[in-house]
């Protein structure tokens, strides 16, 4: 079973050379950390930075440069800023190439949600349901049981929902699932995990064909 | 020179009332206008509609202004990191609007821009897009959102000149320009007061013509709020 370094690592596989991406708060935001360093990569932060660099040395921190999580940070050659406008335009208008981001919930159609538990906990959705509702590849990144044990790849999302079809590809402690037409198929199995394990936390229809893989991290 | 320059923040507000619609930049506590949101707990006007991404934290920001109750609306898009204002929204004392941050910004654009309203993709299928129109575009589904209506925009900015043209810094720009002439009345404070003629005409972010008051604040905490660091 993969801790939420682990799921980290293996979704920082999915980060080609020449991408732009946009990373969510809690662990996509770890995603970063471990992209391959002989590629160019630009992380976009919906704030207004394209060009990302790591947290600031200490005493070096700038309260005018956030990232969405609202952490300080730094800018590497070549970044910019801007506006939020232009910020939703790169979102919106299709130039960021790969988002990731967390989820509470996502179905075998690909719906998502993640904003907001109704009575009980409300986050809102700020840039997800502008990122779920454009970019061409999303990428989830979640533990594949909630607190209480239970599935969060379901048949049909119970909450609010923050998009829907959206959802290409989940990479939870225990798998790797690519979204298809007909359910969620299982692509790679996390280290010491079998078949069976994901099977039973597995809510949706879970499409298993041939030997299934362990993970490469 | 059309001079926009004000004493203070005080002359600067001059005509905010109760139950008025207010726009206030800034992306968490980045960039808001400290001193605007200040003079407003000072002024102690009450049932506020506010626009602003955020709603600071507990004890800063527009924090302050939920804690006195001041307000009875807010138009936001993320309000996680704010208990008193979760707690607010679910115990139903706060009207709450959430709306997905880049309608939020291009509500204000539409606004500054003079378009009505647009159509977006964000939202469509969730509740969200309950009760607006949706159309179909090239095989996509669209929900229609509207521009808003404010009373003021604060904004805040890095420089700025009596001719009311501003510059930003860092991620401290967010929601600051979309805002800028999307209200009434726009009013900016800026971290300093520079002489109309000396900032290079190539690198100001908002034109004077969108502002309409301007002043030097006072005393900015910049508070981080979320302070990450390495050891070197």
């Amino acid at each position: 079973m993969l801790d939420k370094t682990g799921i980290a690592k293996r979704i920082a596989k999915e980060v080609k050379d020449g991408y732009y991406v946009n990373l969510g708060i809690g662990i996509p935001t770890l995603v970063a950390n471990y992209v391959r360093d002989d590629i160019e990569v630009e992380f976009q932060s919906e704030n207004g930075v394209l060009g990302m660099g790591p947290f600031p040395f200490e005493g070096e921190e700038d309260a005018d440069l956030i990232n969405a999580g609202k952490q300080t940070i730094t800018t590497l050659p070549g970044a910019s800023f801007f506006d939020s406008s232009m910020s939703f335009s790169m979102i919106r208008g299709q130039h960021v190439d790969l988002t990731i981001l967390g989820a509470m919930e996502v179905s075998e159609e690909g719906d998502i949600a993640n904003w907001k538990i109704p009575g009980k906990m409300v986050k809102g959705m700020g840039g997800a349901m502008d990122l779920v509702a454009s970019a061409e590849n999303i990428i989830v990144a979640m533990m594949h049981t909630n607190k209480a044990g239970e599935s969060k790849l379901l048949k049909k999302c119970s909450l609010p929902l923050t998009g829907v079809a959206c959802v290409k590809k989940i990479v939870t402690n225990l798998a790797v699932i690519e979204v298809t037409s007909d359910g969620f198929k299982l692509l790679e199995r996390a280290p010491g995990i079998s078949v069976e394990d994901i099977r039973k936390a597995t809510e949706g229809t879970l499409i298993v064909e041939g030997d299934i893989p362990e993970m490469e991290l | 020179m059309i001079n926009k320059k004000v004493a203070n923040v005080t002359e600067a507000m001059k005509g905010v009332e109760d139950g008025m619609t207010l726009m206030l930049g800034g992306f968490g506590l980045c960039g808001i206008p400290e001193n605007a949101i200040n003079n407003l707990v000072k002024l102690n006007v009450k049932g506020l509609t506010c626009i602003s991404n955020n709603a600071g934290v507990d004890d800063f920001g527009l924090g302050l202004l939920l804690h006195k109750r001041q307000i009875k609306k807010m138009i936001s898009s993320y309000v996680g990191e704010n208990d008193e204002f979760e707690r607010q929204m679910l115990s139903g004392e706060l009207d709450v609007e959430l709306v997905p941050q880049g309608t939020l910004v291009e509500r204000c654009k539409a606004a500054q821009s003079g378009f009505p309203a647009f159509f977006t993709p964000a939202g469509y299928g969730t509740e969200v897009a309950e009760g607006k129109e949706v159309r179909e575009f090239n095989g996509k589904m669209y929900v229609l959102e509207e521009a808003f209506k404010a009373d003021f925009a604060f904004v805040k900015a890095w420089k700025g000149d009596a001719a009311g043209n501003l510059i930003f810094k860092g991620t401290a720009r967010n929601f600051n320009p979309a805002m800028c002439g999307a209200a009434k009345i726009t009013v900016a404070e800026v971290e300093e007061l520079v002489p109309v003629g000396s900032l290079d005409p190539n690198q100001i972010h908002i034109p004077g013509i969108f502002v309409q008051r301007i002043f030097e604040g006072k005393d900015y905490e910049k508070r981080i709020e979320q302070r990450t660091v390495i050891s070197k």
